[in-house]
Parts: structure tokens; sequence; C-alpha cells
């Protein structure tokens, strides 16, 4: 009898604070760490969009983490529709280890399913009391580096080949390229697991001199948090980071999901989502479509991208950041 | 002669005085320093938690649990508590019963084990149910196959806060009931009562208030945990996100005001839970005193 009473308590109470889903789609948008404002105004743009579209409602969730973190937890079983993570290759440890994701996913949206990209810039302080003006500048003695962990973040990976690619076109090889990324390395104090926990140390804490930053991160950190606190500096090298988006077909089949998801991903190339795109510091895929005054922001700046510096991503994942790569050998902290 | 007795006894007197008491500087070093330290580290904290959460006024403050996000964080941190708590309760007592009242082989084994769970990292404690349910995991791929929801949904959160808070009960009434004894529970049964009885009449009412500080300091615990709930909850916003965890995320997103204000909650529970341990510490003293006297004076009436 009392055991029942308690049942019915928790039911109850369960039945409150989870009201039965309407036929309405709930999607789930796995993301990585700084696109937290830039979903925020995309979801309200997207739900209106759908509305009018067919007159169903659609309530979309977020969750941010590092890339590599978030990639775990789909693979672990968090039930993502759509995934937006910061490079290719954690979406490709999701199509490998559960076969939700077709292997040829990144030929299904254009500019290899990337609607927007970005590149790695340097954050100081206003100033630049260390007058930091290139990566050589990075390595100097007493110059303290603010990167989060490659192992877990997106954003520190392509930091990581910035470097790199610096590096080996400087000094020529790829033996000198690991002594300069060594002695990058040596001057990081704390290493973050996200983008957003490096941000955070950087701006808030005031730990660092420079802050290797998504260029969207530094803007935002520029703008948005401690105006005339900052400068942004531009190295003579660095890389195009590409962040893929894709639809997680099996599980957003199972939830009935698909066809809300695929729009969903397709109109991040539409004109008004391209706008917010460049609004939010992010190099829209068609500049056309951007507010001129947005795009005068992005600094222009010699790019290379993983494909033709490394390989492709399956290549630098493995020589770079899988266990015993390059990363393990150089970073000891 | 006796001046001179006198004399001694109070040279001794003074310095056995100096010799049991420290110099003043000393005894001022060290109370200044307990008190700056108790300042630093305990009273400091509260201040900024609420300066902070109070920075930019009441309506922002109010403002911050007005959030969708943050009433789906509070209902389900309280959820986890309604389930987690009752669960630990019965268990606690059930195990603290067992193991007080009565032997049995293994005994030692099941004390050590009711304290794991504050031996073992609460990071540790997550990874170990989503090695277990998650889609990788051992029983991920037939849980999956049968759309049952554990890990990144409600029932992992609850499981790992239920692993977290597992002690708490157990370990407040397991010393109680052994100073107790088995004494009074011996004697009620062979004055014919059962099992319920002497359970209900007799051990229920002598660790009332022990059983009920158990269980405060285990809702703290299940609504404060952060470690294990973290690894298990897929920080789906408005779904699966606790209060300390939407704290974290509001603090990452720049949100540093309404990130206090919704920690002054957690901080409001804490200091909750201080002032009810004080009060079921006042009522036991009173409670004990009450039967000390009952006893006094059955002894001065024979």
């Amino acid at each position: 009898m009392k055991l029942t009473t308690i049942f019915g308590t928790i039911a109850t109470v369960a039945a409150i604070a989870f009201p039965a889903a309407a036929k309405d789609h709930t999607l789930l948008n796995v993301s990585y760490d700084p696109t937290r404002e830039l979903y925020v105004e995309y979801n309200k743009v997207f739900t209106k969009y759908w509305k009018d579209k067919t007159g169903d409602t659609v309530i979309v969730q977020q969750s941010h983490g590092g890339a590599g973190k978030q990639a775990r937890a789909v693979i672990d079983g968090l039930e993502a529709d759509v995934v937006t993570l910061a490079l290719a290759y954690d979406i490709d440890a999701i199509a490998e280890r559960t076969g939700r994701i077709p292997a040829n996913w990144q030929s299904r949206l254009p500019n290899n399913s990337a609607p927007y990209t970005s590149t790695i810039v340097f954050l100081v302080r206003k100033g630049n009391p260390k007058g930091i003006k290139d990566w050589d500048d990075l390595v100097k003695p007493g110059v303290s580096v603010i990167t989060p962990n490659p192992k877990t973040s997106g954003g520190a990976r392509w930091n990581f080949l910035a470097a790199w690619a610096y590096a080996k076109k400087q000094y020529g090889s790829d033996e000198k390229a690991k002594e300069f990324v060594t002695k990058l390395y040596k001057n990081v104090p704390v290493l973050d697991s996200g983008a957003r926990g490096s941000t955070i140390t950087f701006v808030q804490r005031g730990i660092g001199d420079v802050f290797l930053s998504w260029e969207n991160e530094a803007f935002l950190a520029l703008n948005e948090l401690g105006a005339g606190k900052f400068e942004i500096v531009v190295p003579s090298l660095s890389i195009l980071a590409e962040p893929p988006v894709t639809v997680v077909d099996k599980t957003a089949k199972k939830k009935g999901n698909l066809e809300v998801a695929q729009a969903y991903l397709e109109h991040l190339y539409s004109s008004e989502a391209q706008r917010i795109i460049a609004k939010h510091y992010y190099r829209p895929f068609k500049p056309e479509d951007a507010d001129p005054a947005d795009l005068k922001r992005f600094p222009k700046l010699e790019l290379v991208t993983v494909d033709e510096e490394f390989g492709g991503w399956q290549k630098a994942q493995k020589t770079h950041f899988a266990d015993g790569g390059t990363f393990d050998q150089i970073y000891k902290p | 002669m006796a001046g001179t007795i006198s004399t001694l006894t109070h040279v001794a007197g003074h310095s056995r005085r100096r010799s049991i008491e420290d110099p003043r500087w000393l005894r001022w070093l060290l109370i200044g320093g307990a008190l700056s330290f108790v300042a630093l580290f305990l009273i400091m904290p509260l201040a900024v938690v609420f300066t902070e959460a109070l920075r930019k006024g009441w309506s922002a403050y109010l403002a911050a649990f007005q959030e969708p996000d943050a009433r789906a964080a509070i209902k389900l941190t309280l959820l986890v508590a309604v389930i987690a708590v009752p669960l630990n309760m019965v268990f606690g007592l059930a195990a603290a019963w067992a193991i007080t009242k009565f032997d049995f082989r293994g005994k030692t084994v099941l004390t050590s084990l009711i304290d794991l769970p504050f031996a073992v990292s609460p990071v540790i404690a997550g990874l170990v149910y989503v090695l277990l349910f998650g889609a990788q995991g051992w029983w991920g791929p037939w849980l999956m196959e049968h759309d049952i929801k554990i890990i990144f949904a409600v029932p992992g959160i609850v499981l790992a806060t239920v692993f977290v808070t597992f002690p708490f009960v157990a370990r407040e009434l397991i010393p109680l009931m052994q100073s107790q004894g088995k004494n009074e529970e011996l004697a009620a049964l062979t004055l014919g009562a059962s099992g319920w009885q002497t359970f209900r009449r007799v051990t229920l009412p002598n660790i009332k208030w022990g059983l009920f500080y158990g269980v405060i300091l285990c809702n703290a615990r299940a609504m404060g945990e952060f470690g294990a709930v973290s690894v298990v909850s897929g920080h789906v916003r408005g779904l699966t996100n606790t209060v300390p965890l939407h704290v974290e995320i509001l603090y990452n997103e720049y949100n540093i005001q309404a990130s206090f204000a919704v920690a002054s909650l957690l901080t409001v529970l804490a200091l909750l839970t201080l002032v009810l341990k004080a009060f079921v510490e006042w009522r036991h003293q009173k409670s004990v005193q009450k039967a000390d006297a009952v006893e006094t004076r059955q002894f001065a009436s024979k």
C-alpha cells in the first residue's frame, strides 16, 4: 500500500516534469563548443521557417562541449539527430564506430558539408605587451600560450596543425616542425577540454599572453566580452578550418525526424542562415548572401587546408593525435 | 618563614600558569589565524556567490530562474532527489540495522562496500555506467534494440546519483546504532514483540534524529552532485541538465550573473542543510537530557 503510494508519487512527479511530447518534432543538435550563440539564433530562424513551410512545430535542443568529447557521447548513445562538429574526423569516428552515419556523409552537402568555415588567429591583451606578431613569437621563453587539449577539442587540433604547417613552411621539414611545436606546447600552462573553457581561462581568469583561438571565438571575446581589453593578431599563415555538419541517419529515422533533420542542415546554406553565420563571425560559404559590413571584419591571410598539407583528417589524426602520436610524444607537462 | 613559603608557592604558581598558558602573542596569532582562515575559505566564497548573483539587481536575479532551461534543470534536480533519497533511506536503514543488530558472515565486507562510493571518484562512477549501459557498453546494444534509454537520459542520472549518495544514511546510522547496542531490542523480543514491532517501536524512535540528519545530507549531495552526473548526462539543455550542470553552462556562456544566481540556489540549500543539522542536534540533545532526567527521577523515587 505504502509502496504503491510512493511509486504513484514518483510517476506523478515524472509526469509533471516531462509532459508527453505532442506530435511535434524535437531535434537534438550535438555541437562543439563555440557555436552556442550561432545556433541559439539559427534555431529560432529554422523553427519559424519549418512552421511556415509545413505547419509543424520543431524544437531544437542543443548540447555543446569539446568536439572529441561530444563525438564520444554520440558513440556511447547520445541520440543526436544532427551533429555539427569542429572537424570531419570526429564525424568519421561516429560513422565508423556506430554505423549510424554512412561513410560517404561528407559528400552529401555542398562544400564538404561545411556551411561555414573559420580559421585560427591569435588573441592578445590590449596593446600587445609581449609584441606578438607571428607564430615565431609564441615559442619565445616567457610567453604564455593558451590553447585547449587536442585530445578532446576540435579547435585545439586545428591550432596544432596550423602551427605545424607554419613551421614546416618556414623551416623546411617535419622534424623542424615537430621541434617548433614542442617548444610551443612548453609555453602552454593549462589545457582546457574545450575551446570555450580556454576562452574563459584567457578572458575571465586573465591567464596567458596569447590565446590560439577560433576566429569567431576571438571576435566574440573582442566585441562582446571585454571591449577594449583585447586585440586580434593575424599570423602570416593559418589553416582553413571546415567544421562539417551531418544527419545521424539511423537515429533521426528512428525518432521520425529524418526529413526535418535534413531540412535543418540544408537550410544552413540558405541566404538568411548565411547572413546569421557571418554575423556570428563565421566565414559564410556564400559570402554574397552575407552583410558586406560583416564580411569586412574577416582579415585576408594565407590559408592552408588539411587535405593539401596533411593528406586529410584520417591521416592527420593518426599521425598527430592518436595514442602515441606526435602530440603524445611532444607534450609532457 | 611563612612569608618565604608563600613567596615560593606564589612563584611556583606563576610559573605553572605560564607553562600552561601560551604567551599572549601566540594566542592572538593562533586565534587570528583560525578566524581569517574561516573568513577566507568559508565566508568569502558565500559572500561572493551572493554579491555576484545580485550584481545586476533583483529583477535580473529572478529572471535567471524564469528561463525555461533553468526551470527544467530545477525540475530535473528535484525529480532525481525525490527518487534517489527515499531509495537510499530505505537501503541505508536496512543496511545499518543488519550490520549493528545482527552477526553474520561477510559483515565487514558489507561495511566496506557501503563506503565504496566515498572512496571512488564520482567521475569513475559515471564512466562505469557509460561502460555498462552506453551504446558501445556491455548491455548497450540490447537496450538500444528494446529502445530503453538509460545513459544520457533521466534513468542514468538517477543511477549515478543513487550510487554517489549511497553511503550517507547508513554511515550516519551505523555508529549511532552501534553505541545504542542491542539490549533494548532484546528486551522487546523477550517481552514478546514481533520483529516489525521491535523495529517500529524501539529501534526507529531511538534513531529518528540520526536518520533525519542522514537524509538531509543525502539530499544535499543528491541535488549538488556534479562529476558523476556530468559524465552520464549528455548535457542536453532543458532535458538532461541538472542545476549544477546548468550553472556550468551559464558560466561558459559568459552569463556570469545568471550562473551565480542559480548557484545561489544550491548555496541556500547548503545553508538550509546546516540549519536543519543544528536543529537536529539540538533536538537530539534535548531528548537525551529528558531521558536522563526520567532515569534520575526513577532512581530518586526508589
